[in-house]
């Protein structure tokens, strides 16, 4: 018991060790490697005296470690500053886009495991088979393929020429916030409101970038999935299961992947976390109003503030998806409690 | 991997004799593997056409013909003409040189960058191990393209502040295989042996520690390339990397993103080469650690 609390505090004192080391490294972007962080801000076209005023606004005339001393208490407080874009506090605004990340984040790892992990299975047991191949090909395909490209192309093929699919955005525009804002995710927030057109429309939107992000989580989780299963099926006890007479899908699916388990939920949790990357560029193809295209639209616009608390919650999230990860596998492996 | 008896009876005659042995060898075992012999191929095909590209096409890159713009692809023009009457096939050929620009100057800083800080991290051990693997775990906690972003924005669009970008957030995955490396090695017999000798601590890491920490990189240098590749195409097509008109293949998918709809070919074709050049990087990656890492199944 006293082991597994030290070793609890001793995880918590090393991630918040990588958080305060995140906000040090977007300290440092936005304070120290742009030229002049004044400039960034007020643009070149400023005069002197408001170049000065905002200086010391942004207390840039304080000595460095002061001035980490007072961004580290404004973020703490979940203080991003405002966005010059929006206007609004950069910490609303995230909070406002952030379900549509996830929701496509998440919709794509569910592709990617519900199709992803039986895939990786039957190369497992049809090792050097034609399925085997073809399920190489597809995750090689997934390292290699840009995603904007394939966003684009994926527009391009079921949009606008076989029409299966409903174009850019969430939702359509006459339907935007008609129901309820409670979740921030669409699907969710409509089925609580009971408008089932709202519903449908939402996942249709949703439908192809989740396929898109979708499949590269899925060539990840296949890669892996083989991988693990190849190594627990030439383990003896899979030898004894077959011996003694069980049917074959139970010394699968109920003995080998049964033992695979704790490495995979690590797997999808970086390919979950792996998406919020993908999501960047994929939500710039399709429109979708979430963090990956607020921080692009910021950036485009120089507005330094919306990108640094894009970013530090990005990087939280992935620390946090991280450390859950770590405790489930606390959990769950006996040899490591 | 088979050693037959009569190769393992005789002996190279010199060091320079073994060493080309073991490239001949390395060298049948990848040519063996057709999918590493294809990646191998496009990997040539990048090299020439980033050498030779005039020799390639007679059209110029940047020239522009308002008369024959976003023609289809046609014998004149084999991926057709984007939106200034410029030939992409032509576009594309020289755009290999940037491409292969960004990704050999982001290696050149990074492999001796994890190298060091692998070495120095995993030799040294203590609070030396600490400080450092707790700073390339903050970097490895961002994902790549956002820090890349972030780091964008703060230098400002452009080639070479793309290439830094990509330099100082590609880094992390080197020095922690270095690292584990070393350490494996740190106490190894050989080593031990050397300190007895007297070797001090630079010589044990350059001369003993170092040449065998090299295959593990380079494999992760080539499996890494096509990570390089994307990165910097994304760069490209959210308009931050290699501003127009120079040909780079993420900006030109940018510019084609347009006339997605009624012209595909001009969003369609650089993706094409993004693509196969990755993926021969990739294919190549995965045959080169077969031959020279196999007891590292899986990536990271």
């Amino acid at each position: 018991m006293m082991a597994t609390l030290r070793s609890l505090s001793g995880l918590l004192f090393s991630v918040s060790l990588t958080l305060l080391g995140l906000i040090a490294v977007t300290f440092f972007i936005g304070r120290v490697v742009p030229i002049d962080p004044v400039l960034a801000v007020v643009g070149d076209r400023a005069g002197a005296e408001v170049v000065e005023r905002v200086r010391v606004e942004m207390g840039l005339h304080l000595p460095l470690y002061q001035q980490f001393w007072d961004y580290l208490g404004h973020v703490l407080r979940g203080d991003f500053g405002n966005s010059v874009l929006t206007a609004n506090p950069v910490a609303e605004d995230i909070r406002r886009l952030f379900p549509a990340t996830l929701e496509l984040a998440t919709a794509a790892t569910l592709i990617g495991v519900v199709v992803g992990v039986p895939l990786g299975v039957a190369a497992a047991v049809w090792r050097g088979r034609w399925l085997d191949h073809v399920i190489r090909v597809v995750s090689l395909v997934g390292y290699s393929v840009p995603v904007f490209w394939l966003a684009l192309v994926g527009l391009l093929v079921f949009y606008a020429e076989l029409g299966l699919v409903v174009g850019p955005g969430r939702i359509d525009i006459y339907m935007e916030e008609t129901v309820p804002f409670v979740s921030g995710v669409i699907l969710f927030d409509s089925l609580l409101a009971g408008d089932r057109e709202v519903f449908w429309n939402a996942l249709s939107h949703l439908l192809l970038p989740a396929a898109i992000l979708g499949y590269f989580s899925l060539a990840y989780i296949a890669r892996m999935t083989r991988g693990f299963m190849i190594e627990q099926l030439s383990e003896e006890y899979i030898v004894t299961a077959r011996a003694k007479g069980l049917a074959p899908a139970r010394v699968v699916w109920g003995h080998a992947l049964g033992n695979v388990r704790v490495q995979l939920i690590t797997v999808i949790a970086l390919a979950y976390a792996g998406l919020l990357e993908g999501s960047v560029l994929t939500e710039t193809v399709f429109s979708w109003p979430g963090l990956g295209r607020y921080i692009t639209g910021s950036l485009l616009n120089a507005d330094m503030n919306a990108v640094l608390g894009g970013t530090l919650v990005v990087g939280a999230v992935f620390v946090g998806v991280n450390l859950l990860t770590d405790l489930l596998y606390r959990f769950l492996d006996p040899r490591v409690r | 991997m088979t050693v037959s008896a009569q190769e393992t009876l005789t002996f190279p005659a010199s060091r320079a004799s073994a060493g080309l042995a073991w490239l001949c060898r390395v060298w049948r075992e990848l040519a063996a593997n057709p999918l590493t012999l294809a990646g191998i191929m496009v990997i040539v095909g990048l090299l020439v056409m980033a050498v030779a590209a005039p020799g390639m096409t007679s059209y110029d890159p940047l020239a522009q013909d308002l008369s024959q713009r976003l023609l289809p692809p046609s014998t004149a023009h084999w991926c057709g003409t984007d939106e200034l009457g410029r030939d992409i096939f032509a576009r594309i050929v020289y755009g290999a040189r940037i491409t292969l620009r960004i990704v050999l100057l982001v290696l050149a800083v990074v492999a001796p960058a994890g190298l060091l800080v692998g070495c120095a991290a995993g030799y040294l051990g203590g609070w030396v191990d600490a400080v450092l693997m707790r700073i390339t775990d903050i970097f490895l906690a961002f994902p790549k393209l956002i820090l890349a972003l972030a780091l964008v924005a703060a230098l400002g669009p452009g080639l070479d502040n793309a290439v830094i970008a990509i330099a100082l957030t590609a880094w992390p995955p080197f020095a922690r295989i270095v690292r584990a490396r070393t350490v494996s090695l740190r106490e190894a017999e050989f080593v031990q042996a050397a300190r007895l000798m007297g070797a001090g601590r630079a010589r044990i890491i350059v001369a003993h520690i170092v040449p065998l920490c090299l295959p593990p990189l380079v494999v992760r240098m080539t499996l890494e390339m096509s990570g390089i590749i994307l990165t910097a195409a994304g760069l490209g097509f959210l308009g931050l990397g290699a501003q127009p008109p120079l040909p780079e293949w993420g900006t030109m998918i940018s510019t084609g993103r347009a006339f997605l709809l009624d012209q595909w070919w001009v969003a369609t074709m650089p993706g094409i080469a993004i693509f196969v050049v990755s993926l021969g990087f990739n294919l190549f990656g995965d045959g080169l650690r077969d031959v020279l890492d196999p007891k590292t199944e899986t990536r990271v």
